[in-house]
């Protein structure tokens, strides 16, 4: 057609959604939408990235997010390698550079990263040729658990603009978290965060979140509530007391959904602390989608896998 | 991306009309009537010619023949030689294909590289008895053993030119048009 | 050896001296007025600043234990290059300077190097592990011009406390990094808008004015000297500023990146901007800018601390703390306080030569005649942009890469000895 190229995702990496805009989060989502009939299909493969080579390089466990990845890229017939930090020489003391500049000479096309720490991303993206995806670094980033999360909700309600959204929990070490804060603000929804003061980092409003400490009070009309996992060691680190007391405070349970609105979804990055995040019966009842977050998870790494291998132009041609 | 400069209109709302009226005929009387017929369009312009047809057959043989629709995007042998690639949209084959007789539809066959696209996605979707192909426009220069059951006009072009086909549905006015590079 | 510097703007600030005049150096020192001869050097100075040997009284020279990142001998170039004749450098070696015979070898070293005055600063406990005290009157006899445990503060008030009390008996200043290890427990920048959107952790500014205010009170109770090293944050420069006021034995310092740059440059995690303290809020650089116009920071010192680029290329955690500054300090000063006019010309000398040398107690930063011909001719209006790449020291971590700056130094004379030359 007419009019040349239409670029919708131009990016080499996904580091975070605090830099790519809604336009570009709605064309991925778009696109996650066929990757997900893929996945409905009796045969869930297609030849799309035959040939080409992802690499999942994970220096934290994570059986859910490594797993989807393996997944999206299997649908999409990329070969994957594994690289994990109990088999490689991670454990031997080689630095993050010295791993990137080997991924470089196995000529990966794609590399998927895991990392303790906020910033290793980046640093892998300034050393590789290969289109960098970022599986969480420390408390920075989550991207695709952010996406999935938009996908999810847009799934639901058709739009994403005007909903109230509210986190829940551990907000100063959640990757998630911020990751959600950018990307629901920038799709027009209204964030909301809560959790106790000593787990609530400064400066958020500045990303136009509204701070809360109390649930009962974050909770009212909201459409979408996210909660997060809560670690143990937060209590060793005297960042709160116990989990008792963090139930008591901060877990989800009937009466207090019954603040947020009607039709509210009820979200979870997982695995779940049931009991202590959210009571059994809200996670097993019908706001819950933690389930759907999980097959959404792959369609919208397939999208991301796909854009990121070449990009995603309108373009029509000769073909 | 070339300029490129209408050069003729060769096929008009008539002629496109009597082309699909004539294939619609050719596949009710090659499969012997309607039964196990499935008719599925290629994005963009092969899926309102695959309903138009899928309207005739109805009006000719009063049966119902469904409709799908094909996105093969997935399945292009070039995706690693562009440098950016094209946006993916969805299939939507809403009925099986196992032992179904598939008629898949096109605007221009030129290539073959569609069809060789689109017929490893149709297999992904289950096993038919077999595939037709149905194309209004055949230009030639084939790139793989692939030829058309049914084809609306045969327009010998060069490769300078390009076959455009037009639709109501898409373009607001139906019309095949040769374009040319200036 | 004769020289005769002509026609520069001479600034003493020991004597509030501002003119144009020609200065005269013979046998290493600064002398009265004498005729040129042929084998006098004259050095045309028209239009640029003739000033007292600039003093750094903060800088990390690395040897013994760190020569990959500095040597006493590349820090001195750097100096030089920088424009200054002297420099205090941290005890935080490998060994530790705790003791005299690392005192002694760093002077045997400096003195090897020929370059710059090198005045060794010492531990002020044994390993700076903030226990035992160091030989504190052994080093200073070996050459030790103050104590500090920079780095690796004494958390313990009670050491700190014995400390001072000492040091009063021996005249000497303690240099205090001030950070609360507890309140900034592990950070690795700037507690705010900018750690919470990078997921980095935060140092609070409480993790310095907590320790500022307890060793103001200390200062106060022993009467002993404390100098504050490298003031970052509003409350610091308010607690300075009050004790100043009561007329305590307080001094502050203040470093060009932290009147400089704020916490947004750490963004992309550049770990070029990881110090320590961290750089701050635009309110706290705007605060060290006014401590400085206001006098409460009187000196200005780099906290020049080179790492090799190997250790600087990985994840922000793990990238050790500190930035080199001395080849940047004079470009800073001027582009972002004299050419601003927050501070005057003299006052900037001031801070630069005078200031730090009466703390340290060592007989430099005055152009008075018979004194040490130590000289550092500035030009006011040259410019350039910073490229690490030109740099005489090893380290290339500056966050300051690309900057362009205007008023440089284009002489540096050390006891009558040209050590640098544009
Ligand atoms: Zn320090």
């Amino acid at each position: 057609m007419g009019g040349g190229i239409l670029i919708l995702f131009k990016h080499k990496d996904l580091l975070g959604l605090k830099d790519i805009t809604a336009a570009e989060i709605n064309f991925l989502l778009d696109t996650a939408v066929p990757m997900k009939e893929i996945i409905s299909r009796p045969i869930k493969k297609v030849p799309t990235l035959r040939g080409r080579t992802v690499v999942n390089l994970f220096y934290e466990n994570s059986t859910r997010t490594r797993g989807s990845f393996e997944l999206a890229a299997k649908h999409l017939s990329a070969d994957s390698i594994n690289i994990s930090s109990s088999s490689s020489s991670v454990a031997k003391g080689e630095s993050l550079y010295d791993t990137a500049r080997t991924i470089q000479s196995l000529g990966a096309d794609v590399v998927i990263l895991r990392h303790p720490m906020a910033g290793a991303a980046q640093l892998l993206a300034g050393t590789v040729e290969a289109a960098v995806i970022n599986a969480g670094d420390g408390a920075h980033e989550h991207p695709t658990q952010a996406l999935l999360d938009l996908f999810t909700v847009r799934e639901r309600r058709g739009e994403i603009a005007g909903l109230r959204v509210l986190i829940v929990g551990d907000i100063l070490h959640s990757r998630v978290a911020r990751s959600d804060i950018w990307g629901f603000t920038k799709m027009g929804a209204e964030v909301r965060v809560c959790g106790p003061p000593t787990l609530v980092p400064p400066g958020l409003e500045e990303t136009g979140a509204r701070v809360y400490y109390n649930l009962e009070e974050a909770l009212v009309d909201v459409d979408v509530v996210i909660m997060l996992r809560i670690q143990k060691e937060r209590q060793q680190q005297g960042l709160f007391p116990g989990l008792r007391e963090y139930a008591r405070l901060y877990g989800l349970n009937r009466e207090r959904l019954a603040l947020a609105r009607k039709d509210a979804l009820v979200m979870h990055p997982g695995p779940v602390n049931r009991g202590v995040e959210i009571a059994s019966d809200i996670a097993d009842g019908p706001a819950a989608v933690i389930e759907e977050q999980v097959t959404n998870g792959v369609a919208v790494r397939m999208a991301l896998l796909y854009l990121l291998t070449g990009g995603g132009d309108r373009h029509e041609n000769d073909y | 991306m070339p300029n490129l400069k209408e050069k003729a209109r060769i096929i008009d709302k008539d002629g496109i009309r009597r082309a699909l009226t004539r294939i619609a005929h050719e596949i009710i009387e090659r499969n012997k009537g309607t039964e196990d017929l499935v008719l599925i369009g290629i994005r963009r312009r092969g899926v309102p010619l695959a309903r138009r047809l899928a309207e005739k057959i109805r009006a000719i043989e009063g049966s119902r023949v469904p409709v799908g629709i094909l996105d093969i995007t997935l399945y292009r042998d070039d995706l690693s030689t562009l440098s950016h690639q094209p946006v993916v949209r969805q299939t939507e084959v809403n009925f099986p294909i196992k032992g179904k007789k598939v008629i898949l539809v096109d605007d221009v066959l030129f290539t073959g590289r569609t069809i060789r696209a689109a017929l490893d996605a149709v297999i992904d979707l289950g096993r038919p008895r077999n595939i037709q192909l149905a194309a209004l426009i055949d230009r030639g220069h084939r790139e793989l053993p692939i030829r058309a059951d049914y084809v609306g006009k045969n327009v010998p072009t060069s490769r300078r030119e390009s076959v455009a086909v037009h639709l109501e549905e898409t373009d607001g006015v139906d019309e095949v048009v040769i374009m040319e590079k200036t | 050896m004769k020289m005769i510097i002509r026609g520069g703007r001479v600034l003493d600030p020991a004597s509030g001296r501002d003119e144009t005049a020609d200065v005269y150096i013979r046998d290493g020192l600064v002398s009265g007025p004498f005729k040129a001869d042929k084998t006098t050097r004259v050095i045309d100075a028209s239009g640029k600043i003739v000033a007292p040997g600039l003093v750094d009284m903060h800088v990390h020279l690395r040897e013994p234990g760190y020569e990959a990142k500095e040597t006493i001998a590349t820090g001195a170039a750097a100096a030089v290059r920088g424009g200054f004749t002297g420099v205090a450098c941290m005890p935080n070696t490998d060994p530790v300077a705790d003791n005299r015979f690392i005192i002694e070898f760093i002077k045997k070293r400096a003195a090897e190097a020929d370059m710059v005055n090198v005045y060794p600063v010492g531990a002020v406990t044994k390993g700076s592990r903030g226990g035992e005290m160091a030989e504190l009157a052994d080093m200073r006899d070996a050459g030790a011009v103050a104590f500090s445990d920079d780095g690796w503060p004494v958390m313990d008030a009670g050491v700190m406390r014995r400390a001072l009390q000492y040091c009063k008996m021996l005249g000497a200043v303690i240099i205090s990094h001030c950070e609360d290890k507890n309140l900034a427990a592990g950070g690795v920048m700037h507690e705010g808008y900018y750690s919470t959107i990078l997921g980095l952790k935060g140092i609070p500014a409480s993790a310095e004015e907590v320790m500022v205010a307890r060793d103001i009170i200390l200062a106060a109770e022993t009467g002993c000297p404390v100098h504050i090293a490298h003031v970052s944050t509003a409350g610091s420069v308010a607690l300075v500023r009050e004790a100043k006021k009561k007329g305590l034995p307080v001094t502050a310092e203040a470093a060009p990146h932290h009147f400089t740059l704020t916490d947004r440059a750490v963004a992309e995690y550049n770990t070029a901007a990881k110090v320590n303290p961290p750089l701050r809020g635009e309110a706290d650089v705007q605060a060290v800018r006014e401590g400085l116009a206001d006098g409460t920071v009187e000196v200005i010192a780099t906290d020049h601390a080179p790492h090799t680029v190997e250790e600087k290329n990985v994840e922000f955690d793990l990238a050790p703390f500190g930035l080199v500054g001395l080849e940047t300090a004079v470009g800073l000063v001027w582009t972002e306080l004299v050419h601003t006019g927050i501070l005057t010309p003299l006052q900037a000398v001031a801070k630069l030569s005078l200031h730090p040398a009466r703390l340290l107690g060592i007989d430099r930063g005055t152009l008075a005649e018979g004194g040490a011909a130590d000289i550092t001719v500035i030009d006011p209006e040259l410019e350039e942009t910073v490229d690490p790449q030109h740099f005489a020291g090893k380290g290339r971590n500056t966050p300051f890469a690309g900057r362009k700056l205007k008023g440089l130094p284009v002489m540096t004379i050390v006891a009558g000895k040209v050590k640098y030359e544009r």
